[in-house]
């Protein structure tokens, strides 16, 4: 099988972590990277040997390639991933994918209509624990879904001030798009994408731009209701850690990275070696190998996973629509923040609460309520 | 080298089968006095050796070894360098080149050179490299460390960018200014110890994955086994339990029958596992 020639764009952490990855890929040639840092690539040139440039233009010209991975910050992700569609290179491009459903959807369309492989990274879909868990929900197993808990928290923001892109909204920064929206795909992936979402809060913790946590309630169908919480000011958590809860008819399940817990109510639907009561699968178990190991099997899993369907046509597990469906849910959520939130407070006539309310006991104004408050022209 | 080692995952909330466990052991393990308990738990059942990540946390322990030396004076560490989170954190909040300088001490020349846009030359990444891996031993001062390891998301994330020369700079710092024997912790071993043979590094000493169920062993188990029979290698196995898949009398028979195997490093938190494994390990390396 002749090598899949490649070249990377955006150097920072995760584009770096791909590059080692790529190289050690017996089914890819990496033939360049680029970056805007001078001295990422002198260091690589000198020690690696790669070619390397800091114009992606000039290196999707001047080098001949069949894919192109994407790591750069948010904002530049649709700029670049749109040269590379049109120049007929298959893309993989980290998440989220840009910032906005539309752009999302546009790149989608366009990917699917010149047959281009088309894969985001959202690593979590290539989880074995995660997997084994939509195994065990396709089988509906615990019977009919009735709430679902879906819990990020990590210790990424602990200070006020951040001095990259992550910490500035306008460059797709903040808990929202850079942490819940792990959570979101990854539910998304299990059990379909929510129809509606209600009473979302964004909150700053220590961030002075950005949200630090998101917290909604989410509508899949008239019968299952979500909760979302997300909080990436938490350093109670040594990494980032996602959980998800799934209550059905017929038991529970409680699934995190490296564990699945399975409840299961009545003895007539086990199956599949799952039996009444709990059951407990580890990633010791459930994990396959991978050729090459750097931070966790997930994160190589999905870049040979790009590989097989580039070279089998197949459509990967996680596509620019399917990252476009998880923007679109970010969107519904941003917007549902942003709107003046319907309460019943404290001294509502309607629940037979009377008189007036101290300062302490008003609603608080959202997040997005205040900025946009302040950003009134003062009269 | 020791042919027991204690590691140190269970202190710091590490545990790769179960998130639950890991946090459980984290809340134990919140003061140091009760790490140094397990240690001193370890000590009298013959484990001498300490294989322990760079972890700040480290400091207090590494403190009371110091202070002391008459109670231990055989007591060894082998530090693993670094403690990738912080680095990765680092990372996210400040960026690639702003996380490097916020390790640098203040007041240096490659911090300078850094900030003021030049180009590094080779001495300069060589010297950046001695700098990172100082600030990294600045806690081990005054203690026993013969061997000093690189951590496998170092080694392996290096090993992938084909950065072989950065294993060959990292040997170097060690012996020359330490005078202690590099050793790299890997997911991969045999394409490290490929690279490292490349590289011009002989007989490395090798940190990796070593269990009867193959977990996280890549490459496969074919390769490794060969390895443990013929390589030109000094292996130390970790994972040996599979992170709790494996019991520990079938775990240990497996890899205690490989001759390259030199050493074994695992981890616990009661004297009573302690003492069984040593005694297990014992029994069947004179076998």
């Amino acid at each position: 099988m002749t090598l899949i020639r490649a070249g990377i764009v955006g150097l920072g952490k995760m584009g770096l972590s791909h590059q080692s990855m790529v190289n050690a890929h017996p089914g890819i040639e990496l033939k360049a990277v680029c970056d805007t840092s001078t001295y990422v690539l002198d260091v690589l040139s000198k020690y690696t040997g790669v070619t390397t440039y800091s114009d992606y233009k000039k290196m999707l010209d001047e080098v001949p390639l069949d894919c192109l991975f994407v790591a750069t910050p948010s904002r530049y992700h649709a700029e670049i991933v749109s040269l590379a569609l049109e120049r007929g290179l298959h893309v993989f491009c980290e998440k989220p994918f840009g910032l906005d459903p539309q752009t999302g959807y546009r790149l989608a369309e366009l990917a699917e209509k010149k047959r281009l492989v088309n894969q985001v990274g959202y690593h979590y879909r290539f989880v074995a624990a995660f997997n084994e868990a939509k195994r065990v929900l396709d089988q509906k197993l615990i019977g009919e879904l009735h709430h679902v808990r879906i819990e990020a928290y990590g210790p990424v923001v602990l200070r006020p001030k951040g001095s990259t892109w992550r910490a500035q909204k306008s460059e797709g920064g903040g808990a929202l798009f850079d942490y819940a929206c792990h959570a979101i795909d990854l539910t998304n992936y299990l059990i379909g994408r929510p129809i509606a979402v209600s009473g979302t809060v964004l909150n700053s913790v220590f961030s002075n731009d950005v949200d630090d946590e998101v917290y909604s309630t989410l509508q899949y169908s008239d019968k299952l209701f979500g909760q979302l919480a997300t909080n990436w000011s938490d350093d109670s958590y040594r990494k980032m850690s996602v959980r998800l809860n799934f209550w059905g008819s017929n038991g529970r399940i409680n699934v995190d990275r490296q564990e699945l817990q399975v409840y299961l109510r009545s003895h007539e639907q086990a199956a599949d070696g799952f039996t009444e009561g709990w059951n407990v699968r580890y990633t010791t178990e459930l994990t396959k190998p991978v050729w090459f190991y750097v931070r966790g099997e997930e994160y190589s899993a999905q870049i040979d996973h790009f590989v097989q369907c580039i070279n089998t046509g197949a459509v990967p597990l996680s596509t620019f629509r399917t990252a476009a469906d998880t923007i679109l849910t970010a969107a519904m959520l941003r917007q549902d923040a942003q709107k003046p939130r319907t309460t019943i407070a404290l001294n509502d006539p309607a629940v037979g609460g009377g008189g007036e309310l101290d300062a302490a006991s008003r609603p608080r104004k959202t997040f997005m309520r205040s900025v946009l408050d302040r950003l009134k022209p003062q009269t | 080298m020791d042919r027991v080692l204690f590691g140190d995952n269970q202190f710091f909330g590490v545990n790769h089968m179960s998130e639950e466990k890991a946090r459980a052991q984290a809340m134990r393990f919140q003061d140091g006095k009760a790490i140094i308990g397990v240690l001193e738990d370890a000590y009298a059942e013959g484990v001498k050796t300490f294989m322990c990540t760079t972890h700040e946390r480290m400091g207090e322990i590494c403190e009371y070894f110091r202070t002391n030396r008459d109670k231990y004076p055989d007591y060894v560490f082998y530090p693993c360098m670094p403690y990738a989170h912080k680095y990765a954190n680092a990372a996210a909040e400040l960026g690639m080149i702003g996380a490097v300088r916020s390790f640098l001490p203040e007041e240096n020349k490659l911090g300078a050179l850094l900030r003021g846009g030049m180009s590094l030359a080779r001495q300069d990444v060589e010297g950046l490299a001695t700098l990172l891996i100082d600030a990294e031993m600045k806690m081990f001062a005054g203690l026993n460390t013969p061997v000093i390891f690189l951590q496998n998301v170092a080694t392996d994330f290096l090993l992938g960018l084909g950065f072989d020369e950065a294993f060959k700079i990292f040997a170097n710092c060690v012996r020359e200014r330490y005078n202690a024997e590099p050793g790299f912790i890997t997911m991969n071993a045999p394409l490290l110890l490929q690279r490292l043979q490349k590289a011009g590094i002989d007989d490395p000493i090798i940190c990796t994955n070593i269990n009867k169920i193959g977990f996280r062993m890549c490459g496969g188990m074919q390769a490794y086994e060969e390895l443990m029979t013929h390589g030109k290698c000094r292996l130390i196995a970790m994972s040996v339990f599979a992170s709790g898949a494996l019991q520990p009398k079938p775990a240990l028979e497996y890899v205690c029958g490989f001759p390259h195997v030199e050493s074994i490093v695992f981890g616990a938190s009661s004297r009573r596992n302690i003492a069984q494994t040593k005694q297990l390990i014992d029994q069947l390396t004179h076998s």
